[in-house]
């Protein structure tokens, strides 16, 4: 069942450059007690998609819904009260996200306060530290953040997301701070509190190894949109858009593919280029295979959504369309 | 908090003392001067009155011996009789020692709470019309000097409105008592309190408005505000808490400063209190008054800057494992 579904999603903000287009348009959905991985260059918009759906941004244009009923309103509206404690966020850092003078139990039971689950809240944040790994969960009542390692401070904030007891976890690179060495380890419990727990997963990240060890599906964001979308061992196995295969052949472990780097930056959200936006950028246009195939006058000026290719595929690409 | 980590602050205050002490009595004795016909300026004295008043003053020894004597003195309690007054310095630093912590004393508290909370508000509202207005506001007066300040606004409401009075502490050959005596001195307080208050204002509020701006990048309000905390409650449970801890530490410095912090001010407004006799004493020089007066502002500096050490690792806990 779809517990999640963004449609049309756009989130704007005013720089002095201009209006940056951080989220254009995005369609992306998340079913129940699944892990989707939601990868993309730096600056492509993941971050402010994540943000958007958790409720800390607030889109210009589009709809989010949540269990079939759509999100909307400020904080203090109930039915967003109650979507801010079923979806749940984990930070990149979590040494900015814990609260330096807050002790780890009390970290934990904020959320509970928050939400009005006092109730037995000792147990219930014993229960969480415990099934985030921090055991036993009393020795970590009255540490403070700085006292315990990197690793334990990201199990105390997904501790802090995972007692509210939440249908969705939104987590924003969750390893990519910490030491290799505990990444593995990380991963492991959120992989495994997504079997135990039913909780489904948008783990947001620029590193397809980990959206292939973790998520069953992924969807790929370039400069504000999905481009596609699709089963993780599909997209990455055999990628359609010349943007995911761009990434991938860049991937050390993909010795079959011939490397293609890409030309250029990440273009400027504040000046999104017409038609398909990957296109200055596209090596098929670039080479001109585009012009070949009698595509490339669409390439410059139509600019598409995504169309299926395959079973649950779908990409944004005019010559596979 | 551990009895070593307490004890080595301790003995580091004690030992910061000592050296105060020793260099009190040659600070005031590098330029040389003569206290006995400063003080007997105009006035017609034989040349035996002179050298009984040195006499009578100490001041017919070797530096070396009056070293050793202050030294003597000072460990006993007893910091020497006023050249000008002829009474024991602790007595006349006991006799205006209150009106100094009245009017200092109720100035930085006023700037400190005001000073916070206006930097909240600046901070909160960053680059609206508010911010611009608090923020250029009280760096006007944190900029001014707190005599010219106090000139201005002495001025304009005790000379040209006639409000209040100009100086003094009660209206003089005033024998009233009770609550109208109260009124009286709160009129008397109120320019160089306002003084005082606006010219440590801007310190605070700047400092709270930056401190509380780094506070407000970080991770861990944004949790807080995911979770379905109110804006108001991140504020006031993550936010202020922890952008308060720079504020502690100018707090209590200023605290200590409470005790020598209005010798311009006082002088101004003719407020009889610890500044004016610093002024005067240095006019003098009044080396017993000078010297008792010195290290008592030392003492309460060092006293406050010790009390911020252990507050200190009280409030953030990451100092304490440190």
């Amino acid at each position: 069942m779809t517990l999640l579904e963004v449609e049309g999603l756009c989130v704007r903000f005013p720089t002095r450059r201009g209006l940056v287009r951080a989220v254009d348009g995005v369609d992306l959905t998340v079913e129940e007690g699944e892990v989707l991985a939601l990868v993309g260059e730096s600056g492509c918009g993941k971050t402010t998609l994540a943000r958007t759906i958790v409720g800390l941004e607030r889109a210009q244009e589009g709809t989010v819904r949540f269990e079939g009923k759509e999100v909307r309103g400020r904080g203090r509206a109930r039915p967003m009260r109650d979507y801010r404690r079923r979806v749940q966020m984990v930070f990149q850092d979590p040494t900015g996200a814990l609260n330096p003078r807050q002790t780890i139990y009390e970290a934990v039971a904020e959320g509970l306060r928050v939400h009005h689950m006092g109730q037995d809240e000792e147990r219930r944040v014993a229960d969480a530290l415990s099934r985030s790994g921090l055991r036993p969960p009393e020795r970590f009542f009255t540490r403070y953040p700085h006292e315990v390692s990197g690793g334990q401070r990201q199990r105390v904030v997904i501790a802090g997301a995972m007692v509210l007891e939440p249908r969705l976890l939104v987590a924003d690179e969750p390893v990519s701070s910490l030491d290799a060495s505990v990444r593995g380890e990380i991963l492991g419990l959120m992989r495994n509190l997504v079997d135990t727990t039913g909780v489904a997963m948008l783990v947001v990240t620029h590193d397809l190894g980990l959206a292939w060890n973790i998520a069953e599906r992924v969807a790929v964001m370039y400069l504000g949109r999905i481009v596609e979308v699709g089963r993780a061992e599909e997209v990455l196995q055999s990628p359609q858009h010349p943007y995911t295969q761009a990434l991938l052949s860049v991937v050390p472990e993909a010795k079959h593919v011939e490397q293609q780097i890409l030309q250029g930056e990440t273009p400027d959200p504040a000046a999104i280029p017409p038609g398909c936006r990957f296109h200055p950028r596209c090596p098929l246009y670039q080479s001109g295979d585009a012009e070949e195939l009698g595509i490339a006058q669409q390439c410059r000026t139509v600019d598409l959504g995504l169309a299926p290719i395959a079973n649950d595929h779908v990409v944004a690409c005019h010559a596979r369309a | 908090m551990t009895f070593r980590f307490v004890s080595r602050k301790v003995l580091g205050s004690l030992a910061t003392l000592l050296f105060v002490v020793c260099f009190n009595f040659f600070l005031f004795r590098v330029v040389e001067s003569d206290p006995v016909s400063a003080l007997f300026r105009g006035r017609n004295i034989s040349q035996q009155q002179r050298q009984q008043l040195q006499h009578d003053f100490g001041l017919d020894k070797s530096k070396p011996e009056q070293f050793v004597r202050y030294l003597n003195q000072t460990a006993h309690l007893n910091f020497g009789f006023s050249f000008e007054t002829r009474q024991p310095v602790t007595s006349e630093i006991s006799a205006r020692i209150g009106r100094t912590i009245t009017l200092v004393g109720i100035s930085t508290l006023l700037s400190t709470t005001i000073g916070i909370w206006l930097g909240i508000i600046a901070a909160w509202r960053r680059n609206t019309p508010t911010d611009y207005v608090v923020t250029s506001t009280t760096m006007a007066f944190y900029a001014m000097p707190d005599f010219w300040l106090g000139l201005l606004l002495l001025a304009a409401f005790a000379e040209s409105f006639r409000w209040f009075p100009t100086g003094g502490i009660v209206n003089v050959g005033s024998g009233a008592t009770g609550l109208s005596h109260l009124v009286d001195e709160a009129k008397h307080l109120f320019l160089p309190g306002l003084t005082l208050t606006l010219a440590y204002l801007g310190e605070y509020t700047l400092i709270m408005r930056s401190s509380l701006l780094d506070t407000m990048g970080e991770d861990y309000l944004t949790l807080a505000r995911a979770k379905g905390l109110r804006d108001a409650t991140v504020r006031r449970r993550h936010a202020v808490p922890n952008a308060l801890l720079p504020i502690v530490t100018l707090a209590a410095v200023n605290f200590g400063f409470v005790l020598s912090g209005a010798i311009a001010v006082e002088s101004i407004y003719s407020w009889p209190g610890l500044g004016l006799a610093t002024y005067n004493a240095i006019r003098a020089p009044d080396l017993p008054m000078l010297q008792g007066l010195f290290l008592l502002f030392s003492a309460a500096v060092i006293v406050a800057n010790l009390a911020v050490d252990l507050l200190y690792a009280y409030l953030d806990p990451r100092v304490r494992t440190a």
